[in-house]
């Protein structure tokens, strides 16, 4: 479980994130929803080390992240795919996922073939240089990086963004599952708060960093206030 | 043929000064204007041990350990804090730390030549009827090169240690994400590069050049061109341009004058820069730098 307490993060004079408090249950989605500027990069960022906060805490079941290295964070078992999907393009879809499943004691053999099993098309492309992987490919590509090492955690940046509908609603699906038979604990950042929604059990609401809606998916999708003023959704 | 190994000879030291560029560029997308200076000074500490009568190889170890250390060193000191900075700032920095090691070292070791007797007698074979004699340091220098320009290559492609030194150059953020040390890395980058460049340095102080504390100012340039002709991404294109720049500056010599000689390879890199600006030997399309 990742608990986020009282989390405060600035860049300089602006307030990225305030007083951010809730918590993600092991073996659950939650998503974390909101306009473009509300926090919700920086929330994982600052989950991942990346980003230094002000004030708070996060912690991954007894143990405190913040102050941690951020490659020490992702040795514990913090999966983090960053928005714009952070595959090296210069190298091989082989080479980074032997990268994935480096600091982690898994059998290299055995994971790379448990994700192409997985993703047939890593597989067929696993010599390839990823610049010439599609856009839906390459987030593929970063997840099956992500889920190589085994994650308990599992960081989704805009996993959506920029994919077609389908490749969207397969890639949610699998996220789901993942979520189910691995006990992973997953946070789903989405501008796409319906898509998010939809496979999420739990949401949280940013707006201008701070947290204006946490609970239940359900309620969330249901709230006609919160998806009119924050998540831009049209109200059927 | 006479020409051709002299051309080879010093193309391998072209090669190996290159191939350490390669190499820091590879592993920390930095361009080390000292390594020529880091390696004359590594090669000062391990053959004044000569003196106190240990041998050749002994010296030869030293020199390369030593220079692995101070390139360790450099990147934690000089470098670590320049991170995120301009681009620009390591290149001064490094200039500068280049001239600081070469006063250093004419103050410790005095400015004038020191011969460093090479380890091998001279060998020669038959050309056309003619007896050729031939160093077989040149022979035992050519080979060297070729077999650290394989281990290089073989380390970076194939090797886990190879894998992570490349993602944590091309993308340190994401490299860290995936549990890699980025910042060990960067030091055994530098590391492995001060190596490399320190095994140049003792051949050319071990040859007829000699030691003194700008011996590798013009093999640094020449270096350098070599590796931007084979591309700064290629160990086998560094270890190519090498070659290249060692042969035709041999011709030159041999059939033109000695004082145009350097013109080799400032002729091979226009030449290379007009057909494949991004490198002879590299894969990658354009960086944005």
């Amino acid at each position: 479980m990742i608990k986020v307490e009282d989390l405060s993060v600035n860049y300089g004079a602006v307030r990225a994130l305030r007083e951010v408090d809730f918590d993600a249950p092991t073996g659950q989605i939650t998503a974390v929803l909101g306009a473009n500027g509300a926090g919700k990069t920086t929330l994982l960022r600052t989950i991942s080390g990346l980003v230094k906060p002000q004030r708070g805490g996060v912690h991954l079941d007894e143990t405190n992240l913040v102050g941690m290295a951020t490659e020490n964070i992702a040795r514990l078992g913090v999966g983090h795919v960053p928005e714009g999907r952070g595959v090296i393009e210069e190298l091989t879809v082989e080479e980074n996922l032997r990268l994935g499943a480096l600091s982690a004691k898994v059998n290299l053999a055995d994971g790379l073939n448990e994700q192409y099993e997985r993703f047939p098309i890593l597989g067929e492309r696993r010599k390839r240089h990823c610049s010439t992987l599609s856009g839906g490919e390459r987030q593929m590509l970063a997840m099956a990086r992500a889920l190589i090492a085994r994650p308990r955690v599992l960081l989704l940046d805009e996993p959506s963004l920029g994919l077609a509908p389908q490749v969207t609603a397969q890639l949610m699906r699998t996220i789901r599952e993942l979520c189910e038979t691995d006990d992973l604990t997953v946070l789903l950042v989405e501008q796409n708060a319906k898509s998010a929604l939809r496979i999420a059990h739990r949401a949280v609401v940013l707006h201008l960093g701070s947290v204006v809606a946490n609970g239940d998916a359900q309620g969330v999708a249901d709230d006609d206030d919160l998806r009119r003023y924050y998540l831009g959704v049209v109200v059927s | 043929m006479h020409n051709i190994f002299g051309g080879l000879a010093t193309g391998v030291i072209y090669s190996l000064v290159a191939l350490s560029l390669v190499i820091i560029w590879q592993s920390t997308h930095v361009l080390n204007f000292a390594q020529g200076a880091m390696a004359m000074f590594a090669t000062y500490i391990g053959m004044t041990e000569i003196d106190r009568g240990i041998g050749y190889w002994w010296c030869v170890i030293i020199s390369v350990v030593v220079g692995m250390a101070l390139g360790g060193l450099t990147e934690r000191v000089l470098i670590r804090p320049l991170y995120g900075k301009p681009e620009i700032n390591p290149i001064v920095v490094m200039v500068g730390f280049l001239g600081v090691l070469e006063a250093l070292a004419a103050a410790i070791w005095t400015s004038t030549t020191r011969n460093i007797t090479e380890p091998f007698s001279q060998i020669y074979y038959q050309d056309h009827g003619h007896l050729v004699f031939l160093s077989a340091f040149i022979v035992f220098q050519i080979l060297l090169a070729i077999g650290i320009m394989l281990l290089v290559a073989a380390l970076f492609r194939f090797t886990k240690l190879g894998l992570q030194l490349r993602a944590s150059a091309l993308a340190p953020e994401v490299s860290r994400l995936l549990g890699i040390r980025v910042g060990r890395m960067l030091t055994i980058g530098w590391m492995l590069s001060a190596g490399v460049g320190a095994i140049a340095a003792v051949i050319v102080a071990s040859g007829n050049f000699g030691l003194f504390p700008t011996d590798m100012d013009g093999i640094f340039v020449a270096g350098f061109i070599a590796a931007a002709v084979g591309g700064l991404e290629s160990p086998i294109g560094a270890v190519a341009g090498g070659l290249l720049i060692g042969l035709a500056e041999q011709f030159i010599l041999a059939y033109w004058s000695p004082n145009v000689a350097p013109l080799g390879g400032i002729i091979i890199l226009v030449l290379a820069l007009m057909i494949r600006p991004q490198g002879l030997f590299s894969k990658s399309v354009s960086r944005r730098v």
